[in-house]
């Protein structure tokens, strides 16, 4: 019983979150790119919170502002109950939250290494009282996600993309994090060694109790790893539910397209499966349609969705979505 | 007699560090109409084995040895004069990144008509409306406004519209897919998986779709090619891959793919990391990652082996079963 209390309660709870970009149009005049608007929800203690959606829909900036990244335009992030506002909020908020990001070739510094780049985190927070001290840490990481020891020494380049993966992983566990935002940690990784990488990320979250936001475009991987999932498009988030919710019945048209999109690796499936074949391409976010974002490809479309965007409701417990007409077409 | 008869292909990389053996004894055929499949990961050596047929390889690369034959004419060796007939004409192949395969400086209607004039008899007004068909064909809005656009006007599907537009604008034979879908978002990628599939029934061309995702190939071949450190492991229809796979790797490579049955349980991943091609061990390429390695798997590579008739796989477990099961009898070794 208390133990369930304290997994419900939220570790991280987002408030209707916007990030708008500048644009520059030229001639002094400028026009905001809506890449995050209004976005809420919340992630309970060591639960896995799945965020799909197409390139450009705005999920690589929803894991970027939540860490303050980028300073939000609007909106509030609560980390355990507490507002992140100041600068030493922030501060203190990085030694609890911490990104993997989506290339293991770019986001490893070629000049240091691997002991180096795993202690940079220990180095800024000042983590250790002694050469020794910082040195085990390091070890000890690099012990943890599967690194051999050996290897300290030794540059980025010289290690293959699951290796260099498993870098960033370490680096990203080196502050002792109870939250990680995993942007795209497999999708440059080849199908077997993807499956070893996903797996450490399971192994990780029941050893260490880790919160993950993990933000994928791979709808198989996400699945096989969040508890809860959310759909986003141009920078909304249309359905949000539990993983089989979404997968097995997907309320918003867009999730359903999504969903019957992904080629399953099963050929009589393949064969049987009606998909709903999207017509066009995402709208650019700088020229967003009125009311509901997906109203142009949506073959649902009716007067009220160009008029007004969709409240974000829970049509049954644990399942919202942002559509007008979902009574009508489920 | 089949369309393409590629026979023990051997293509190599001649770099400072060595040769890198890319492709290494590469045998298949391919029939008009069917669409094959070849899947392997990065460094597996399966668009190298397209850039050989295509004959299109970096200036380091070399085809060693092997045979391949379009519609019974023999191609290595045959000549650059030979393949510029070949190349667009008999054969198109469209590239993975839409982005990079266009040139930003002309229009897409100068490009889609240069690969028109250069390969066919057309003049400068046939071939404007044969590109503009071409686009329709392809569910290009608007295609005459379209031919004045340049790419950075174009969205990644549109792009690849256009590539497939284009490779497809003299009939070929065969169209070679290199990972045709791998840089667009799902919509988008089922989108132009549909459309080639039904320009594949429309025009009756064969396909080489060449892939890492194994969802692709489940939705889009009649056969496939599963290929490890530039060999065949397995090939076979794609019913027998999927539901019937023979070879070690292919067993893995499908456990290792997260479906609806593996929801909150453990993936079965392949151990280990993918073999260094300079280094290549004697045996099987993939013994040393392998869960069911035996000795001689060490020592020895596996021959194909017939499973069935729409099926072949090179593992030693093929062999280690059919002695158990008694369908393979060793002969007695013969005493002097």
């Amino acid at each position: 019983m208390s133990e369930a209390n304290i997994n419900d309660r939220p570790l991280i709870e987002i408030k209707n979150l916007k990030q708008y970009f500048n644009i520059n149009m030229g001639m002094f005049r400028s026009k905001p790119l809506k890449a995050v608007d209004d976005v809420s929800f919340t992630i309970n203690k060591k639960e896995t919170l799945g965020l799909v959606g197409e390139s450009g829909c705005g999920k690589t900036t929803v894991g970027r502002t939540i860490l303050h990244l980028y300073k939000p335009t609007a909106g509030e992030v609560f980390y355990d109950g507490r507002l992140i506002k100041t600068k030493a909020d922030i501060k203190e908020f990085r030694k609890k939250a911490t990104m993997v990001f989506q290339d293991p070739y770019s986001s490893l510094n070629p000049r240091m290494t691997v002991s180096d780049i795993i202690g940079e985190p220990l180095d800024i927070h000042r983590m250790y009282s002694g050469k020794k001290e910082r040195e085990e840490k390091i070890l000890e990481l690099m012990g943890r996600v599967g690194l051999n020891s050996e290897h300290a020494s030794r540059y980025a380049h010289e290690f293959s993309g699951g290796q260099r993966q498993r870098i960033g992983i370490a680096r990203a566990l080196a502050v002792n994090p109870d939250f990680i935002v995993c942007d795209e940690p497999v999708s440059a990784l080849d199908v077997s060694i993807q499956a070893q990488v996903i797996n450490m990320f399971d192994e990780l979250q029941e050893m260490l109790g880790l919160t993950y936001l993990f933000i994928a475009h791979d709808l198989l991987v996400v699945r096989h790893i969040s508890d809860r999932i959310a759909v986003m498009y141009l920078g909304k988030i249309v359905e949000l539910a539990s993983a089989d919710e979404v997968y097995g019945r997907p309320l918003h048209p867009y999730s359903k397209s999504l969903i019957s999109a992904v080629p399953v690796p099963d050929p009589k499936k393949a064969r049987a499966n009606e998909r709903i074949i999207l017509k066009g391409d995402i709208p650019s976010p700088l020229n967003a349609p009125s009311g509901c974002p997906f109203r142009t490809r949506c073959q649902y479309a009716a007067e009220q969705c160009a008029q007004s965007m969709p409240d974000f409701k829970e049509i049954e417990k644990g399942h919202f979505v942002a559509c007008h007409r979902v009574e009508q077409i489920n | 007699m089949a369309l393409l008869e590629v026979k023990d292909l051997h293509t190599s990389f001649f770099t400072d560090a060595g040769e890198v053996r890319a492709v290494n004894g590469v045998s298949f055929t391919l029939d008009r109409g069917r669409v094959l499949g070849i899947v392997g990961e990065s460094g597996s050596g399966k668009s190298v084995t397209a850039y050989s047929i295509m004959q299109i390889l970096a200036s380091t690369g070399k085809i060693v040895s092997g045979s391949v034959k379009f519609d019974g004419e023999e191609l290595v060796g045959a000549g650059e004069k030979v393949m510029k007939n070949i190349r667009g004409n008999k054969i198109s192949i469209i590239f993975q990144d839409p982005m990079t395969s266009l040139n930003p400086t002309y229009t897409i209607g100068k490009q889609l008509m240069e690969a028109i004039l250069l390969h066919t008899d057309r003049n400068k007004k046939e071939a404007y409306d044969r590109a503009v068909d071409m686009l329709r064909l392809v569910n290009v809005n608007e295609p005459e406004k379209r031919m004045k656009q340049y790419p950075f006007e174009f969205s990644g599907g549109m792009r690849q519209r256009v590539m497939i537009a284009m490779a497809l604008a003299c009939e070929p034979d065969i169209l070679i897919a290199d990972e045709p879908s791998t840089a667009l978002d799902v919509t988008i990628q089922a989108q132009i998986l549909d459309l080639m599939r039904d320009l594949q029934k429309e025009l009756g061309m064969a396909i080489i779709m060449i892939t890492h995702d194994l969802g692709v190939v489940a939705q889009m071949c009649d056969e496939v090619i599963v290929m490890y450190a530039g060999s065949i492991c397995e090939q076979g229809t794609a019913d027998e891959i999927f539901y019937n796979p023979r070879h070690e790797y292919t067993k893995g490579l499908l456990n290792s793919i997260p479906t609806a049955d593996t929801a909150g349980k453990k993936l079965q991943p392949i151990t280990g990391t993918p073999i260094d091609l300079l280094n290549m061990p004697a045996g099987c390429p993939f013994a040393p990652r392998c869960g069911a390695a035996m000795k001689i798997c060490l020592e020895q590579r596996a021959e194909r082996m017939q499973i069935n008739d729409d099926h072949m796989a090179g593992c030693w477990m093929n062999v280690k079963r059919g002695i158990e099961d008694g369908s393979i009898v060793l002969s007695e070794p013969e005493n002097e």
